[in-house]
Parts: structure tokens; C-alpha cells; sequence
């Protein structure tokens, strides 16, 4: 970076930040540089998000200082942060979805005449103004919701240049994203940088930050543990400072030694929400000890497959056949009592039921049977010891087994799901995108327990939108394009240039 | 090209409502040429009675649209109704009174407020709470027997109120019906067109978007159950000291509830709100008329449950086709 990048917008000196019973920043250190992009590297509960909501005023530091272009501020509210010229996009995006592009933009810094009434024409100018300067392609008068989710984030963008915001905090913004869309949000970091605005960008996504960062901070733990230059730095090094020790990126496994075929579908055609045919006609078999990983960009019909086999959603047309049994019509119970365990795609809406305890939840698909429960009668004991034995053998970080699923971080939900459905006997297990949006230590443990499965016999069908996750697990690649599986490959001649052509719908 | 998609346009969005206000201008012109006098009773009652209404849901859908359910309408009417009546009693000063009305109720949405907001309380039974406590407080103070000087009297806007039908419908009413006409306007400008009503409507469907961008949520909340408050206590007095003259007790005798109904028929908005408390108020007249009437052979009780039937067929038959704001009736919490 040239020598203006060298001037100091804003630094955080010692930020100390305590809930209760957790240290959740301990003496952190941060310098951000005009005009560069920090990539802000760590787990989940590392404390990244808890030192941006300080430096955006939404929480205050118990000890510390920050310091904006020079000056030492205290932020009392988001305002203050806003008004000293630093924005922030959150991960769950601030929009009001009923609203338009440009209403959305303006909300608490409206553009007004006479006694408050609301000047839209002049929002719907300035938007397409920033629009413009940018490079932020987005129709002001859009309504939000109707917006896909990476044109809601250059909304969400938008919302703080309009404001002035020379400083930029992206929340985890990859993480609602297809690997085009970031590809594009990344352009355009580079055309906000250019342009002299500075971001700090969260992730734990290692390619991403040796892709587009200037420079990498690495929080563990509530500490600031380093940094580290993307030109020297490697996904295993990083990986490495974000854990505190070696994490095997690269799972090891031994060749898969397939059994009988346990899962068996034949042309299955199943319809989506809006009732348009979204698989269309797949044949597709997995055996026993072996992982079939389907590989595909998202919407190509693959979560329509996995509620389609594990009975969520009507199957139109075709059959299926699970352990020998035709379980074309069967609801899930009927499923999971078959020996089915199913990872869902969304494991808050599907996978868990938030405002239960962890021992709860770690019952959903057999609190009926014994030793759960006889007759009406729930047996809370049982479920409670069952809950404590599986967080401990799980490794699931929670202060106890009673405390809500909604009170856990991604990765540790993700580990309550994996333990209910792997702690009781199974003959096939179905996961749907099981690492998304989670840290890389708990990547790690998911995988392994994946494979683990595998060799004890269980065949396991793999739907990743994430091609690595698919290349490193599975024995088998399917891809998956508009409904059909156009190809299916062993894993040695899986190479990621044929699957990434095949996703793309262009035969090999 | 452009010109006959606008008019596509225009067709889809309000063709329905043109249609049927063209149908309802049709009738009411044949049955002003077959009945003149009768007519103009039936339709300047529908006026009156739909005031109250549309009062309460403006004040029903103030609350909602920044996330707060007010189902205490009822009750902030009725105890409005009463130290409104009271005031008149004591002071016979009838503007002071409805002053007391609309204070009265701007509290009772102080307390609702509370409740809700900063309490976090469970909506619905901060509105129990108002309705049994308005109740109550009523039931125990009322002395049979006060009397006043009088109620408000119709104020005939000069030669607009000879209009023949029209002019006798709208321009000869009593003040809180004028208010009425001139609130529906005010509230939707605000709501749609002002930075208040962005405000309040964001605050409504995604409070920490709004947190987020420096906009007080509890404020906002706080600011529109007390003025839907004020509102509702305007409806209050319209029936002690307008309508009727004197207190009775419970004598808002459901309106409140019906409110809801007109607000949710409205779609949360005033004008839609304004059109379906006409058609309530229609009811009622009708039922009226009929009864007084005497031309047709039904009995009366039959004749009674016409605004009652209206409501149940309004809310099983458009209730799930509205969209609520999303955070209605959650409590905004900051961590």
C-alpha cells in the first residue's frame, strides 16, 4: 500500500468487555490504516463481533480506549459511531424488508421538506448518486425483500456511505453469500478501498482473507494473538493462530470400503415451494461405508432432494428405497425410526427447536421411546443424563445441558444436531450442508465424526455448496445442475476444474 | 405502451375500490330519489356511528404499526367517556371536558406503554389489564342521577351544509365528527408520507434495524400508543358528551373490540380503516332504521346482530389475508 495508507482512522488501546461470567475481550489492540482492508480472523465467540459492536457504539468497553482519526471518542449509541463517520454491516442484515431500496437507506437520516415530509425522489437520487460512485448496481426503488441476499448486502452498504462512513466494519459478509456473490462483494471492497474508505472485514473463512486483505488480525479467545501478512501467511498458519494448535484442514481417511446399496432412488421428481419441478428425474445409489458427496451451486434443486428422501417433502414421482424398505411415502418419523439420521440444511429452523434446553433438543426424534419417556409420561432424568453425556462426548461448549439452543454459538448448534443424530443407532446418514456458516475447529470435529460414520458402516449422502467440503469428504462426487445429476465420479477423478465445469452445467 | 400499462395499473390497485364505490354512489343516489329524508338519516348516521370506530382504529393501528397491540381500546374509551363526562358535570365547560377525555386516555396509553415497553410485558394482557381496570374504576365511581348542561351540537358549515344529501351528511356535525374526518387525513399523512411515519413503520417491522440506525425504538413506541391513547379518548368523549349527552356504565358496549376488526379490514391504514368503519357504521344505521322502520316482517334481535354478524364475517373472512407487522406484540430487547 502506498504512504497515505499509513495514516492511523482508527484504533482501539486496550479493550477490556465482560458479560457475565465470560471475558469476552481481553486487552485488545486494533489499528486500522486508511484505505486498507483488515481481515479481523477468528472462531466463533473469539470476541470479534463483540469489539465491532464497541467500536459501533452498540456495546460499551469496560476498560480501554478508541481512538477515530486522531480523536478520543466515547460512543455512547450507533449514532455517535455514524456521525464520526464509520458504518457497519451486520450479518443479520438491518433492512426492513417491507420497505424500499431507498427508504431503507434513508431511515434515521432522512432527506426532508417543510414539517417532515419525506423527500423520496431526492433518496432515490442520492442512492443511485452512490450507486454510481461505487459501482453498487441496485434499483432505489426496489422493495427490499424481493431483493436477492447479495444485492440486500450492497443495500446494507449503501445505507453507510450515505451516511458518510469513511470506516467500514463487514460482519461476516461472505456468509449468506455464493462464491459469485462474494467474488463480486470482494470487487467491490476493492473499489471502496481505492476510493479511500477503510474496512475491517470479519471472517473465518481463510481463503477469502489471504484472497482480498492488506492485512490479517487474529483474535482468540477475547485476546489479540497477532498478526499476520496475507502475502506470507497460509490457511495452515492462520488456521493455526485462530485455534491455539495444529488444525488438520485436509481430513484423513482411508479408502471406503462399500457394502450393500442402502439407499436406492429412482427417477424422483419432486417440486418446490412455488410447485415448478425442482428435481427432475434422479437416479442415484449409496452404499454402505461410503460417502456420496453432491456437489452443485445452490438452488439446483439439491435441498428439494434431501426433504424429499427424508420424507419432509411429497415425493411426485419415482421411488425410494432406504435399507431394503420402499420409504417413498414415509413421513419422517417413519424415517428416522428406519434408521435415517438427517442433518438439515438450516439448523435454526429445521434442526432445532431454539427456545428448548439442550437436553430437549438432543431428544426431538425419540423423546417417545423409551428410556425418554413411557406412555405420556416424560422421563426427565433419562433425557437430562443423555443430554450431559452427549455434550460431554461431543464437545459441545455450553454452561449446561438446560441452557436454550438459541443461547449457543453456529458451531456448537451444529454439534448438538451432529450429536442427536449420530448417538443413536443408523443406517444412513443424510447432511445437508453440515459445516455452513460454523468455525474451523468445529469444521474439523464434524468431519471427522462424518468419516467416522462412514467406516462404521453408515452410508452417508453429502450436499455441500462448498466444493472443498465435498472433495475433501466424499468417495463419490454427484454433481447436481437444474434438478439432474449430470455426472457422477469417483474421487480420484473428481478434480476441482471438471466439477466446477460440470456445476456450471457444461458436460466433461 | 407506457400510458395503457398505467392504466393496467391503476385498474389492479384500485379498480376493486372504484368499483364499488361507483356501485355505492348509485345506490344511494336511486334511494335518494325514492326517499329522500330517509336516505339522508340512514347515511348521516353511518357518519356518526362510525366515528367511535374510527377513532379506536386509528389508535389500534398508531400502536401496531410501531409494534405494540393495543387491545385496551375499549377500555381507554370507556374511562375517557366517563372523566370526560365528569369534567362536563363538574366544570360544564364541554371543550374542557373532551380535553379530560383525550388526557384520560393518552395516560391509559401511558400505562399501556409501560407495560409493554418497558416492562416487556405480555400485550394482550396489558390490554386486559386497561379494559378491567376501566371497568372497574367506572363501575365503582359512578353515581346515577348527574346530569349536565347539554352535549355538543351540530355546527352547520354555512351554505355547504344545504347541499341537498351531501351537505346534510357531511357539513352539519357536531365538532368531534369533524375532528374525526380531519384526523383519518392527518394520521395517514403522518404515517406514509413524513419521517415520523418511516420511523414508526421501521420500528414496527425490524426495531433493531431502526436501533441501529440511531432511532429510539422505545420512544417511537412510547410516542404513538400515548397519542393512539389521546385518540381512543377522543372516542371516548364523542360517545359521553357528543352522542349521547351522559354516561352509562359500559356504555362503549364493544366498540373498542369492533375497532379492531375496522382497523384490521383497513389494512392498518387510515383511509382503508375510515372506509371500513362506513361500512360498520352502515350496519349499525341500517339496523336502526330497520327497526324504527318497522317495514319488514323480521324480528328485531335478527335485525340487531348485523353489525355483530359484519364483524365476525370481516375478521374469519380477511383477518389471515393482512399482513401484520413483523415484530407486532414482541417486546424490543437490547442486549
Amino acid at each position: 500500500m502506498s504512504d497515505a495508507s499509513k495514516t492511523i482512522v482508527l484504533e482501539a488501546r486496550g479493550i477490556t468487555k465482560r458479560f457475565p461470567g465470560v471475558l469476552a475481550n481481553d486487552r485488545v489492540d486494533l489499528t486500522l490504516h486508511k484505505g486498507e482492508i483488515l481481515a479481523l480472523l477468528g472462531e466463533n465467540g473469539a470476541g470479534k463481533s463483540t469489539l465491532m459492536n464497541m467500536l459501533y457504539g452498540l456495546y460499551h468497553p469496560d476498560e480501554g480506549e478508541i481512538w477515530i482519526k486522531g480523536e478520543k471518542v466515547a460512543l455512547k449509541n450507533p449514532r455517535d459511531a455514524i456521525d464520526r463517520g464509520i458504518g457497519m454491516v451486520h450479518q443479520h442484515f438491518q433492512l426492513v424488508p417491507v420497505m424500499t431500496v431507498a427508504e431503507n437507506v434513508m431511515l434515521g437520516s432522512e432527506v426532508t421538506r417543510g414539517a417532515g415530509y419525506l423527500d423520496v425522489r431526492e433518496a432515490e437520487r442520492q442512492v443511485r448518486k452512490l450507486s454510481q460512485q461505487y459501482g453498487l448496481e441496485v434499483d432505489p426503488t426496489a422493495v427490499v425483500e424481493d431483493l436477492p441476499v447479495g444485492t440486500q448486502q450492497r443495500v446494507e452498504i449503501i445505507k453507510a456511505l450515505y451516511r458518510h462512513a469513511d470506516v467500514l466494519i463487514l460482519d461476516e459478509p461472505t456468509a449468506v453469500l455464493t462464491p459469485q456473490e462474494a467474488q463480486e462483494l470482494f470487487r467491490i471492497m476493492r473499489d471502496l478501498t481505492n476510493q479511500g474508505v477503510s474496512i475491517i472485514f470479519i471472517t473465518h473463512k481463510l481463503k477469502e482473507v489471504l484472497a482480498v486483505s492488506d492485512r490479517i488480525g487474529v483474535l482468540r479467545a477475547g485476546q489479540y494473538v497477532g498478526t499476520a501478512d496475507p502475502k506470507t501467511a497460509t490457511e495452515a498458519s492462520l488456521a493455526e493462530m485462530m485455534v491455539g494448535r495444529k488444525v488438520i484442514l485436509q481430513v484423513e481417511k482411508a479408502p471406503a470400503q462399500p457394502g450393500e446399496a442402502v439407499l436406492q432412488v429412482k427417477s424422483l421428481y419432486v417440486k418446490d415451494d412455488r410447485g415448478q419441478t425442482a428435481v427432475a428425474g434422479i437416479d442415484l445409489t449409496v452404499h454402505a461405508g461410503e460417502i456420496l458427496g453432491i456437489a452443485g451451486v445452490q438452488g439446483n434443486g439439491q435441498r428439494e432432494l434431501v426433504e424429499a428422501l427424508t420424507g419432509i417433502r411429497p415425493i411426485e414421482e419415482g421411488q425410494v428405497t432406504i435399507a431394503g424398505q420402499d420409504s417413498t411415502h414415509f413421513t419422517p418419523r417413519k424415517n428416522t425410526e428406519l434408521g435415517v439420521a438427517h442433518i438439515p440444511e438450516d439448523r435454526e429452523k429445521h434442526g432445532l427447536v431454539m427456545a428448548y434446553s439442550l437436553a430437549d433438543n438432543m431428544v426431538l426424534n425419540n423423546y417417545y421411546q423409551k428410556p425418554y419417556a413411557s406412555g405420556i409420561v416424560m422421563h426427565n432424568d433419562a433425557i437430562y443424563a443423555h443430554g450431559v453425556q452427549l455434550v460431554e462426548q461431543f464437545d459441545v461448549r455450553t454452561p449446561s445441558v438446560m441452557t436454550p439452543a438459541s443461547n449457543l454459538s453456529g458451531g456448537n448448534k451444529q454439534k448438538v444436531i451432529v450429536a442427536r443424530e449420530f448417538s443413536r443407532p443408523t443406517k444412513l446418514l443424510i447432511a445437508a450442508q453440515p459445516t455452513r456458516g460454523i468455525d474451523v475447529g468445529s469444521i474439523e470435529f464434524i468431519h471427522k465424526q462424518i468419516v467416522a460414520q462412514r467406516d462404521e458402516g453408515v452410508a452417508v449422502l453429502l450436499v455441500s455448496a462448498e466444493l472443498d467440503e465435498v472433495l475433501g469428504l466424499a468417495d463419490r462426487v454427484a454433481v447436481m445442475f437444474d434438478g439432474r445429476i449430470v455426472k457422477t465420479l469417483p474421487i480420484t477423478e473428481a478434480t476441482r476444474e471438471r466439477v466446477g465445469l460440470l456445476m456450471a452445467g457444461s458436460e466433461a | 405502451m407506457e400510458s395503457s400499462l398505467n392504466v393496467n395499473n391503476w385498474l389492479r390497485r384500485y379498480g376493486f375500490l372504484s368499483g364499488v364505490l361507483v356501485i355505492a354512489f348509485v345506490i344511494i343516489v336511486w334511494r335518494y330519489a325514492v326517499d329522500p329524508q330517509v336516505t339522508t338519516a340512514v347515511l348521516a348516521s353511518t357518519l356518526r356511528q362510525s366515528t367511535p370506530l374510527v377513532l379506536g382504529a386509528l389508535c389500534g393501528l398508531l400502536g401496531e404499526r410501531s409494534g405494540v397491540v393495543n387491545i385496551g381500546i375499549e377500555g381507554q374509551m370507556l374511562l375517557a367517556a366517563f372523566i370526560g363526562f365528569l369534567a362536563s358535570v363538574y366544570t360544564g365547560n364541554l371543550a374542557l371536558a373532551i380535553a379530560a377525555g383525550m388526557l384520560t386516555g393518552a395516560l391509559m396509553g401511558l400505562l399501556l406503554a409501560f407495560m409493554s415497553v418497558t416492562l416487556k410485558m405480555d400485550q394482550i394482557i396489558g390490554g386486559t389489564v386497561i379494559n378491567i381496570l376501566a371497568i372497574g374504576l367506572t363501575g365503582y365511581f359512578y353515581t346515577a342521577g348527574l346530569t349536565t348542561q347539554g352535549k355538543l351540537q351540530p355546527i352547520p358549515l354555512g351554505p355547504l351544509a344545504d347541499i341537498p344529501l351531501f351537505g346534510r351528511v357531511f357539513f352539519n356535525n357536531p365538532p368531534i365528527t369533524y375532528a374525526t374526518l380531519i384526523l383519518v387525513m392527518v394520521v395517514h399523512y403522518v404515517l406514509f408520507f413524513t419521517r415520523w411515519g418511516l420511523r414508526t413503520r421501521a420500528v414496527g417491522e425490524h426495531p433493531s434495524a431502526a436501533d441501529t440506525v440511531g432511532i429510539n425504538v422505545f420512544t417511537i413506541r412510547y410516542v404513538n400508543v400515548i397519542i393512539g391513547g389521546a385518540i381512543a379518548g377522543l372516542a371516548g368523549a364523542y360517545l359521553s358528551l357528543e352522542a349521547v349527552g351522559s354516561f352509562e356504565r359500559l356504555m362503549t358496549n364493544g366498540r373498542g373490540f369492533v375497532a379492531l376488526a375496522v382497523m384490521l379490514f383497513g389494512k392498518r391504514t387510515p383511509l382503508g380503516s375510515w372506509g371500513a368503519a362506513l361500512l360498520f357504521g352502515f350496519a349499525s344505521a341500517l339496523q336502526t332504521q330497520l327497526q324504527f322502520g318497522g317495514e319488514i316482517e323480521i324480528p328485531h334481535q335478527f335485525i340487531g346482530m348485523l353489525p355483530y354478524l359484519l364483524t365476525i364475517l370481516v375478521l374469519a373472512g380477511f383477518v389471515g389475508r393482512t399482513r401484520d407487522p413483523k415484530a407486532l406484540g414482541q417486546p424490543y430487547e437490547t442486549e
